[in-house]
């Protein structure tokens, strides 16, 4: 399960350096920083995170599951994601 | 009347009254405006004077508010700059308004220290989260406890209260310089048509930096409203929570908020019961929206608005209106006339089609350091020495008048209701390696009004993916700007002059 855990939370560090961190800026964030806090993902970002852990994952994102609890730090998305493959 | 002194005279009227609710705070008119006398006492001890240009680099929250007021108390001039700018553009844009000073936080560091380091005229930063060793211009946000102190200005309501820069066909933003009686105009004439009164509390998920963000927080401290203060829409949910939680009764926004909450599951969980106008501006909101906001929230009133950041406001469509003439954007608001003109400047009768112009204490003084773009829109009006804007947009009237959008006349895209300048994204994007050639169109998208798209062709030899493309405008541009689609092509059609053309492109 640990394995899993960690390697969701790559996943998704890796989509974000890959589509959200600009150009040559090394942006450093922790594994409990707010992605809206740290400038790192906007609205429509949110939207892409949401379809890209949709397609990756294999689960669906409710409306009412689209709050930051679950999806404004890499430790929520990871926690989110195990929960629904849990469940 | 000067624009910072509706919350002067709140703060003194009405002193505990809540200004701003910012998630848990509760921000009282008398905190707001202790608020804002730190931040002028600050901005005129380091020696910003009155016509200065301060820059607000800032997400939505108090301390914008309390900049922008900060700044007006000195006679200073406010210029809010969108916080997805990057570094480039928000050098260019400090550097053509010659900034004296720019207030921003620790987590927008990495763009603003490089455009900083870029524009010499920028003598002081205020920010949220200073760092000791940055040398001495960099300074921390003030504390109300400390010296609030200034010397009153001379401002008088001619003087510029704000520079608001706005996307142009040339590919450069422009800025739109507004007076104090511009703001005051504006803000007196919509909160009067909107009703708006003392008792409202306006939600706020529009950016501070967009003008019609910016007046929500203008017209409730005009009114002694209470201005329920987001930092987005990312989560509509979280919005929807906090209006039934605080009582909403006024609810701005654009198309492709309203798109996003009328998808989604479970609204009707909310107690929206309070609500009692919803306002819609910067793109036309489609019929099926239109009827799917009345049912779903009966108990409000829907106005359809349109716009011009160089007169904030044009037209209004009274709700009454709104079954009669849906598509219609209505008429002048109060204490503005708008009519069309036909191509020699002539005023057409109703039933015609023509360039909408506009005549009010609301149009702006012209475009900061452009005189030239300045005098194709501000051209002598019906009365010897006053200046009228020819708006560039296409209207119809209808045989009583009301007003109809046909068309833009520049090329410019509207997407998630910001203005997207086509030249500027294939600027970006022909600073790629390998890239030949590029033309970017707007597409027809359900959510997003209109997206953007990039034809490109591409050096012999070269191979780059739409996500490339992607990529390297987000890291040089807003986001919203961003091409959504990238389509490679062998050719661009061409003009006979060998000019990209960009008709049947999408």
């Amino acid at each position: 399960m640990n394995g899993i855990q960690s390697d969701t939370k790559a996943q998704v560090r890796a989509f974000i350096n890959e589509n959200f961190i600009m150009g040559a800026k090394t942006v450093a964030f922790g594994d409990t920083d707010s992605f809206m806090d740290q400038h790192l993902i906007d609205s429509t970002g949110f939207l892409e995170l949401v379809t890209w852990l949709e397609e990756t994952f294999g689960i669906r994102v409710e409306d009412a599951e689209m709050v930051p609890e679950n999806l404004d730090s890499l430790a929520a998305v990871e926690a989110y994601v195990a929960r629904k493959l849990a469940a | 009347m000067l624009l910072h002194h509706d919350l002067e005279a709140w703060a003194g009227r009405n002193p505990d009254k809540s200004a701003l609710v910012c998630g848990m705070f509760h921000h009282s008119y008398a905190e707001v405006d202790a608020r804002a006398r730190a931040v002028a006492a600050l901005l005129q001890s380091r020696g910003v004077q009155r016509g200065d240009r301060v820059a607000l680099y800032l997400d939505n929250g108090v301390d914008f508010v309390a900049g922008l007021y900060g700044a007006l108390k000195i006679g200073a001039v406010f210029m809010p700059i969108n916080p997805l700018t990057k570094e480039d553009k928000l050098a260019f844009m400090l550097g053509d308004a010659r900034a004296s000073a720019l207030l921003s936080s620790g987590s927008l560091r990495a763009a603003w220290s490089g455009a900083v380091a870029q524009v010499p005229s920028v003598h002081t930063v205020i920010c949220t989260e200073a760092i000791a060793d940055t040398g001495n211009r960099e300074v921390g946000w003030p504390h109300t406890e400390a010296t609030t102190d200034f010397s009153l200005p001379p401002t008088i309501d001619q003087d510029l209260a704000s520079i608001i820069y706005t996307s142009g066909s040339t590919g450069f933003p422009k800025g739109v310089m507004l007076t104090h009686l511009n703001m005051v105009s504006a803000g007196r004439s919509i909160s009067t048509y909107l009703g708006m009164r003392e008792n409202d509390r306006v939600l706020c998920a529009l950016p501070l930096a967009f003008d019609y963000g910016l007046y929500q927080v203008l017209m409730s401290f005009r009114v002694g409203a209470t201005v329920v203060l987001e930092r987005n829409f990312s989560f509509p949910m979280k919005v929807l929570e906090t209006m039934a939680a605080e009582r909403v009764t006024f609810f701005p926004g654009v198309p492709t908020m309203f798109a996003m909450l009328l998808g989604m599951k479970g609204l009707d969980a909310f107690d929206l019961s309070s609500l009692r106008a919803i306002t819609n501006t910067a793109a036309a909101l489609s019929e099926k929206h239109i009827r799917e906001l009345r049912e779903l929230f009966p108990q409000a009133t829907l106005f359809s608005m349109y716009g011009l950041t160089e007169c904030k406001r044009v037209t209004y469509l009274p709700p009454e209106q709104l079954n009669i003439r849906p598509t219609s954007v209505g008429r002048g608001m109060p204490n503005e006339e708008v009519w069309l003109v036909d191509e020699q400047g002539h005023r057409l009768p109703n039933g015609s089609t023509g360039e909408l112009v506009i005549r009010g204490s609301n149009v702006m003084r012209g475009y900061w350091d452009r005189p030239k773009e300045t005098a194709e829109r501000l051209r002598p009006g019906p009365i010897a020495g006053e200046m009228i804007l020819y708006s560039g947009d296409l209207f119809r009237t209808d045989e009583e008048g009301w007003l109809y959008f046909v068309a833009r006349r520049d090329d410019i895209i509207k997407s998630r209701g910001e203005k997207v300048s086509p030249r500027e994204v294939e600027n970006a994007i022909y600073a790629m390696d390998g890239v030949f050639e590029v033309a970017v169109v707007g597409v027809p998208d359900e959510v997003l009004g209109q997206a953007v798209k990039a034809f490109v062709t591409l050096k012999p030899g070269v191979q780059l993916t739409e996500r490339d493309v992607i990529r390297h405008c987000l890291s040089r541009l807003e986001s919203f700007m961003a091409p959504k689609y990238v389509e490679f092509v062998d050719a661009l059609p061409k003009t006979d002059t060998g000019k990209i053309k960009k008709t049947g492109l999408g």
